[in-house]
């Protein structure tokens, strides 16, 4: 008879904090509040923009609270970690090589970043110039 | 043995991982300068975003595809992976009533600012 | 002068006779060169010689040596005590596996999940021996090369919550294994592979945590893998509504 007696270890469901790498995969997923979050901020600014001028200027109004400035600060901090992982997980899903040589993930990141910080500056740019008309 | 004879079902993720990898690429590259404009500067008085030009803005067509893509896909991008992150939580109960309600999160909020934009 | 010890905490979990693992202290002659499966060998050989644990090879090619150290998927024999004197060192099988015996665990399952992509090259077409070999590139080679080196030690399932939290998913190795088929030049089989891929318990299962490829000891790259696996499958799955496959 076997004497066999597998003992499987129970899997919490706070698995996640027993580990820095898996605790900080799920920081990564949990941007995707701030993600979502933010997506119903500027729905919310687009049904103002529709009713006219004084719920645009409203909407704008409920920005200025303190409230929604710390959870802008927080979205900022949560998407620009969102960022980060992209860019580094974004080589991954091709395979890129010339000749016989498999090309290295950084110059692919490089340019993530590149472009990243000319969007950046197109959109602030293009704000600053015809925010006000 | 091998389980060889299991038999396989297609899923229908690659619908909504295309439309998450649409979500996760605007909100790397153009999200973050969004919240720095309408969440910080423009709140603290850096920057202005008046009715007259963002109206402007949304009137013509490439304005209307900047913002529905710049609202839209990072709704999909966050919906689908709160989905999958209640697994990862343990919270299994009523997957398939939760997909709905994420998915169709999702697809509220891209009809609702598509009717939008038509409006202006 | 006398020998420097280290402490190492190790998992014991005798079938017979306990209901759940422990853990157990043992004292261990410290050298700089020493390996944790040196310091196994020394328990089993003056400790205690009922600890059981899987090795082979010393040279992180035969993959038998897979153990959770300080919670973390390392292979014993390139895992040196040396870098645990601050931390202290903390070895039990590897996590999300069942517990056969000490730090042996069953990978049965992964086995099975191996076997299951078909890894072998398959071919549509009628050669015979007398055709002479399938000629392939460096070129062609290099598509998959990275992705044949994995040595089947399942750090990597260790590191999978996904394979932890739902083990019918193939799990990291398998998958890769899978795409190292697929993109070898010399065969014919992604067909017989694609309704694997398709599937949830197939790429889909995957998050994209990354762990699997920061674990592995051969620098095989699952992650990295698995994604193109999901690329494929989006391809797939539009192709399939534009001109559907055979229904099996």
């Amino acid at each position: 008879m076997s004497k066999r007696k597998p003992y499987v270890k129970p899997m919490t469901a706070s698995w996640f904090l027993n580990n820095r790498f898996h605790t900080l995969y799920m920081l990564r997923e949990g941007t995707s509040v701030f993600v979502g979050l933010y997506s119903l901020i500027l729905l919310w600014g687009l049904a103002a923009l529709v009713k006219g001028e004084a719920a645009w200027n409203g909407w704008l109004g409920h920005l200025q609270n303190p409230v929604y400035i710390v959870f802008h600060v927080i979205a900022l901090v949560a998407c620009l970690y969102h960022a980060i992982t992209w860019f580094s997980l974004a080589p991954k899903a091709m395979h890129l090589q010339k000749g016989d040589q498999k090309l290295t993930d950084k110059p692919v990141v490089i340019v993530h970043y590149v472009a990243f910080v000319v969007a950046s500056v197109v959109i602030i740019g293009v704000v600053a110039l015809g925010g006000a008309a | 043995m091998s389980k060889h004879s299991k038999q396989y079902q297609r899923a229908d993720e690659p619908i909504f991982w295309g439309l998450f990898g649409a979500g996760g690429v605007v909100a790397a590259f153009a999200t973050p300068a969004l919240i720095l404009i309408t969440g910080l500067l423009v709140p603290l008085g850096v920057l202005q975003l008046d009715y007259a030009s963002v109206n402007a803005f949304a009137s013509n067509w490439f304005g209307k595809l900047i913002l529905i893509a710049v609202i839209a896909f990072p709704m999909w991008h966050a919906c689908h992976r709160i989905y999958h992150a209640m697994h990862d939580l343990k919270v299994d109960v009523a997957r398939g009533f939760f997909k709905v309600f994420w998915y169709g999160m999702a697809f509220v909020v891209t009809i609702a600012a598509g009717a939008y934009l038509i409006a202006i | 002068m006398s020998q420097a010890m280290m402490r190492v905490t190790v998992q014991r979990y005798r079938p017979e006779q306990d209901d759940a693992p422990f853990m157990q202290e043992f004292e261990v002659p410290y050298a700089d060169d020493m390996s944790v499966i040196d310091a196994l060998h020394y328990i089993k050989d003056n400790l205690d010689g009922t600890l059981s644990y899987r090795w082979s090879c010393r040279m992180a090619i035969c993959g038998s040596c897979g153990y959770m150290v300080n919670g973390v998927p390392k292979l014993g024999c390139k895992t040196f005590l040396r870098d645990y004197l601050n931390t202290g060192l903390t070895v039990e099988s590897l996590a999300n596996f069942p517990i056969e015996r000490d730090l042996v665990s069953d990978i049965g399952d992964f086995v099975e999940k191996l076997e299951e992509v078909k890894p072998y090259i398959i071919r549509q077409d009628a050669v015979s021996v007398q055709d002479g070999e399938h000629l392939q590139t460096p070129a062609q080679l290099t598509r998959y090369r990275q992705y044949s080196l994995c040595i089947n030690c399942g750090l990597c399932y260790a590191a999978c919550p996904q394979y932890g939290l739902n083990n019918e998913f193939m799990g990291p190795a398998a998958l890769t294994l899978l795409h190292r088929y697929n993109q070898d030049s010399r065969d014919q089989g992604r067909d017989e592979r694609i309704d694997i891929v398709n599937a949830e318990e197939g790429v889909w299962g995957c998050t994209f945590v990354g762990y699997c490829s920061e674990v592995c000891p051969k620098g095989v790259d699952p992650a990295a893998a698995i994604q193109q696996g999901k690329v494929e499958s989006s391809k797939d799955f539009v192709m399939s509504k534009l001109r559907p496959r055979r229904s099996s």
